[in-house]
């Protein structure tokens, strides 16, 4: 299949206009019709990217599976995949039948709550696939309209606040951006993405409103996808649209945002930011390492006094995306290798968290955690799974969760050691916080009244865990899976990236 | 004078006789009766004109010793306009029939005011440019106020009339300096003059005009007028003042500035540069409190005009293909939503009011959503077509040096952004009230819904609009 790509990424498009076209009414037996063919799309989604996965062959670090076209205005449409995308390509398709699954029990408009789900799809696949910078844009930014309807419409209470504030900080992000895109294109004269992986941008300083700017146009462009990746990560202090996004999305808008969205601003700086900028990223790795660091130990504190179950779960995104970006600006094998491998582990862990947070509030109709306690009594199952993602997400040794922080530890390690020896606090800070959840929510006396009639995990939720236990562990202990497939990507990406520095920066990445 | 020049404006001449035609003829004959058959006809005549324009020939020829100028840009121009013109007449019919007041002259002033633009995007002479600006003014004025029982329309109308007027004063005492001064009205012979030292008078007469147009085309600080007239008027008569008048100017716009003062392209692009970011800032702030869906198409049109001159300061053909690109989206996005605003009543009353689109989606969920695309659209967010005019106009910013123009730029556009998300808002996430009626209007749903389409399947290859737009700006900028 040479279109492959283009297939897996147009297939929930197909299946978003069949619902749209072809499926009337709003009854009990067309919901469930929705609902069916949403997850049989994704399904099939899922079965064909494997054909991706099988296909990708690791030791060659260029493109693969390229499909190229010529577009309007000087685009391409243009898609492939390098060790870096492909495996985000497969947590989208892999973590979509398990939200649509997880979803089962909505009732509001069903049929077009599946159709924004499966637009969804669509565009964060283009966003891993895209190998044009305007086509990349255009499903980077396309991503917002779907989940700006998705958690304002099937939304909590504050979904209104919540859905705007979403949408515009994201948009303000990325407007700049695009401008920086624009600049690109003219700079280099094309969009394409490998070509302007060769291009070398002018990082000579330049004088903008009197002050002098070191790098120069690296520098700038550099800061202009920041503006948008940092958003999108998201990074301290920029990250306060994410707690109330999830706290109001529906849980699979959560465990979408959570597991996927939040990766494409890593994806980004990989992509663009380190290969493209690298004297802008030399000169501002330690500025962003420090934000990184900031996002840890705040975030962290932070989660520890949340009253509201998601909103602790966002924080701790939050701190685990800080551990994300640090490892990519320690800009070693292990720093990057241990970004991508936490991105992956952070999708099945926090999806999965954002799942038991979505099984007790379908059953109880509240996310305070002051409502629960003594779970376990009732949901030994439940009181299982949750212990088993509470683990991966604290980092136990074992679970995906380890791998991924301490690769990003060794990394920042070598890169600056105080960085990392305030990053480590975070995992002190992690488990604390992720433990005092639990003990509150699942251990103790059931006394509460209310809780009295909970029902455990349904069949159709213990299989919506299993896989991602499954993963988790398997990851857990064999981390090769992903660092197979990533690391000549990311030895190739680190090996371009000292060959580009001019001669005195060199001396400075050496010593990182 | 010889046949030749004639068979130039064929198609001009053709329109004027027929309008004169079916004047005489309505008069006589059956008069208001006749509204829906002279609409259509005149929708008709508009589209078949529009191919033929478009089918023609090639090349640029002038007629009339230079006075009017037929070349692939003005054929851009006119084709928009025409089909422009014709969707609106279309639309409007049932609207106008319902509240009574159908009459035939309505689509015959259309009709003149579509030949006056013709005339001011082949314009290549001052004298030409007012003679088409006037009798595209002067035909607006009326059905402005063409419901004469409603204090607010003839208000608009007045209004629009007073400030016209003026504006038009100031472009022509522009037109005096320059003549004055470069000796001559002729665009050909300005540049000339220019293109040697221009003298300060015309610099003035420069300003006046640029004045003038910028009153036409609402860009800030000329725009007061338009929220109040866009609110007044009868809806589809706003739906025509949002598209083709407002594409005949801009398209002007660029005439005047590349035929007649090519040569100064740094005098007037700093201006041009201010009124961008004026009109982007202003047309974005202002219609965030806005509760009334016709005022707040007047406050998104002046932003957009401000990203289209934004294309235009560029100073360059880019500059110039990227404004008209811009504009063909701009048209095709406000005739889709004008279709949505004019089938938007309760109990058989037009409504306005923006917070009636409660819950809208539950009534109509075809409509709704092509709205939606469409305010997404508007927005500039991708992968809407929309966001390629944004992106065109940017392109040339940038690449014509115009850097914080650019950016400028996509910070209004994110402010903008918000009341067309409000929009949505109403329509999906808003509270249980009075839903609107159902109106079953084909007409108008076709033109959503196909506007609607446009913005997403136009992404594939904007149906060749980019090629022409780049042939048109090539022609105007030698």
């Amino acid at each position: 299949m040479d279109n492959v790509l283009s297939f897996v990424t147009f297939l929930p498009t197909v299946a978003a206009l069949v619902l749209a076209l072809f499926l009337r009414g709003d009854d009990a037996v067309a919901q469930l019709n929705a609902k069916r063919l949403a997850l049989f799309a994704t399904v099939i989604t899922f079965v064909i990217s494997l054909f991706i996965l099988f296909g990708f062959d690791a030791s060659d670090t260029g493109f693969q599976m390229v499909e190229e076209a010529e577009w309007i205005m000087g685009m391409k449409y243009k898609m492939g995949v390098d060790g870096i995308s492909v495996l985000f390509v497969m947590l989208t398709t892999a973590l979509m039948p398990l939200a649509i699954w997880s979803a089962w029990d909505v009732k509001l408009r069903v049929k077009e709550y599946m159709i924004a789900f499966l637009l969804l799809e669509t565009l964060m696949l283009g966003v891993f696939c895209a190998l044009d910078l305007m086509l990349f844009y255009l499903f980077f930014e396309g991503g917002l309209m779907p989940m700006f309807l998705i958690i304002g419409i099937w939304g909590g209470k504050n979904r209104i606040y919540a859905a705007f504030k979403f949408f515009l900080y994201t948009f303000l992000g990325s407007v700049l951006m695009l401008v920086a895109m624009v600049a690109m294109y003219i700079d280099a004269g094309t969009t394409d993405i490998v070509q302007l992986l060769a291009h070398d941008f002018s990082s000579e300083t330049i004088k903008v409103l009197g002050f002098n700017i070191v790098g120069g146009f690296q520098t700038l462009a550099f800061l202009a996808f920041f503006a948008s990746f940092a958003v999108k990560m998201p990074m301290w202090p920029v990250h306060t649209w994410l707690p109330d996004a999830h706290v109001q999305a529906p849980t699979a808008g959560s465990v979408v945002l959570a597991a996927i969205l939040l990766k494409m601003g890593g994806y980004g700086f990989l992509r663009f930011s380190i290969p493209m900028f690298p004297v802008a990223s030399a000169n501002l790795a330690d500025f962003v390492m420090v934000l990184s660091v900031i996002a840890i130990v705040y975030a962290s504190l932070v989660a520890l006094v949340q009253e509201d179950m998601k909103k602790l779960i966002a924080y701790s995104s939050v701190a685990h995306m800080g551990y994300v970006t640090a490892g990519i600006f320690s800009l070693n094998q292990q720093g990057l290798d241990g970004a991508i491998f936490q991105m992956i582990s952070h999708g099945f862990v926090s999806g999965a968290l954002f799942l038991c947070v979505g099984v007790i509030y379908e059953r109880m109709h509240t996310r305070e955690i002051d409502a629960f306690g003594g779970l376990v009594n009732r949901m030994p199952a439940y009181a299982l799974v949750f212990m088993f993602f509470t683990m991966a997400n604290v980092g136990l040794p074992g679970t995906s969760g380890f791998v991924g922080e301490f690769l990003t530890l060794i990394g920042m390690y070598q890169a600056n050691t105080w960085i990392a020896l305030v990053a480590t606090s975070g995992v002190i800070f992690s488990a604390a916080y992720a433990l005092w959840l639990y003990r509150r929510v699942v251990l103790g006396d059931l006394i509460k009244e209310s809780l009295k009639a909970i029902t455990d995990l349904s069949a159709r939720e213990k299989w919506i865990f299993a896989p991602l236990i499954a993963m988790t562990l398997l990851l857990g202990v064999y981390p090769a899976l992903v660092l197979d497939i990533i690391s000549p990507s990311v030895t190739a990406l680190i090996d371009n990236y000292h060959a580009a520095l001019p001669a005195d920066l060199v001396v400075e990445a050496a010593s990182h | 004078m010889t046949s030749n020049d004639f068979s130039i404006v064929l198609p001009e001449t053709l329109l004027a006789i027929y309008g004169m035609l079916a004047l005489l003829f309505a008069v006589y004959t059956g008069k208001d009766k006749l509204a829906g058959l002279i609409t259509w006809v005149t929708a008709a005549v508009f589209v078949i004109v529009a191919l033929l324009i478009g089918l023609g020939g090639g090349g640029a020829t002038p007629a009339f010793h230079g006075m009017f100028i037929d070349d692939a840009f003005s054929r851009f121009g006119k084709v928009g306009i025409l089909l422009a013109g014709a969707a609106v007449l279309v639309m409007s019919y049932d609207f106008l029939d319902k509240r009574g007041f159908a009459k035939f002259e309505y689509p015959i002033l259309v009709l003149f005011s579509t030949i006056g633009m013709m005339v001011m995007v082949s314009a290549g002479d001052l004298m030409a440019l007012y003679l088409g600006l006037e009798l595209m003014s002067l035909s607006l004025y009326v059905i402005a106020s063409f419901r004469r029982d409603s204090v607010k329309s003839t208000e608009a109308g007045l209004k629009y009339f007073v400030l016209g007027s003026l504006s038009s004063g100031l472009l022509l005492y522009g037109s005096s300096l320059v003549y004055g001064f470069a000796g001559t009205t002729s665009f050909a012979g300005i540049l000339s003059v220019v293109s040697v030292d221009a003298p300060l008078g015309v610099l003035f007469g420069l300003v006046f005009i640029m004045t003038g147009l910028a009153f036409k085309v609402s860009a800030v600080p000329f725009h007061m007028w338009t929220p109040d007239v866009y609110e007044g008027a009868p809806t589809p008569t706003t739906a025509f003042f949002a598209t083709a008048p407002k594409l005949a100017a801009m398209a002007l716009f660029a005439r005047v500035l590349h035929d007649a003062f090519g040569g100064i392209t740094a005098d007037w692009q700093q201006v041009l540069a201010v009124i961008a970011v004026a009109s982007m800032f202003l047309g974005a702030i202002a219609g965030i409190g806005q509760t009334n869906i016709k005022r707040l198409m007047a406050y998104s049109s002046i932003s957009h005009m401000g990203f289209a001159l934004m294309g235009l300061a560029a100073g360059n053909a880019e500059g110039v293909q990227s404004a008209l690109i811009y504009m063909a989206i701009y048209v095709t996005m406000n005739i889709g939503t004008f279709a949505f605003i004019m089938t938007m009543e309760r109990d058989g009353q037009p409504v306005t009011d923006i917070a009636s689109l409660n819950l809208y989606w539950r009534n109509s969920p075809a409509k709704a959503l092509a709205l939606l695309v469409l305010m997404f659209s508007l927005a500039g967010v991708p992968p809407m077509l929309g966001f390629f005019g944004k992106l065109a106009v940017l392109q040339a910013a940038w690449g014509a040096g115009l850097i914080y123009l650019a950016i400028f730029g996509v910070i209004a556009s994110v402010i903008g952004a918000f009341y067309y998300l409000r929009i949505v808002y109403y329509m999906y996430f808003g509270v249980e009230t009075d839903p609107l009626d159902k109106v079953s209007s084909p007409v108008t749903f076709a033109l959503l819904t196909l506007s609607a389409l446009i913005m997403l399947v136009g992404i594939v290859n904007m149906f060749g609009v980019d090629g022409m737009a780049a042939l048109a700006a090539e022609a105007l900028v030698k």
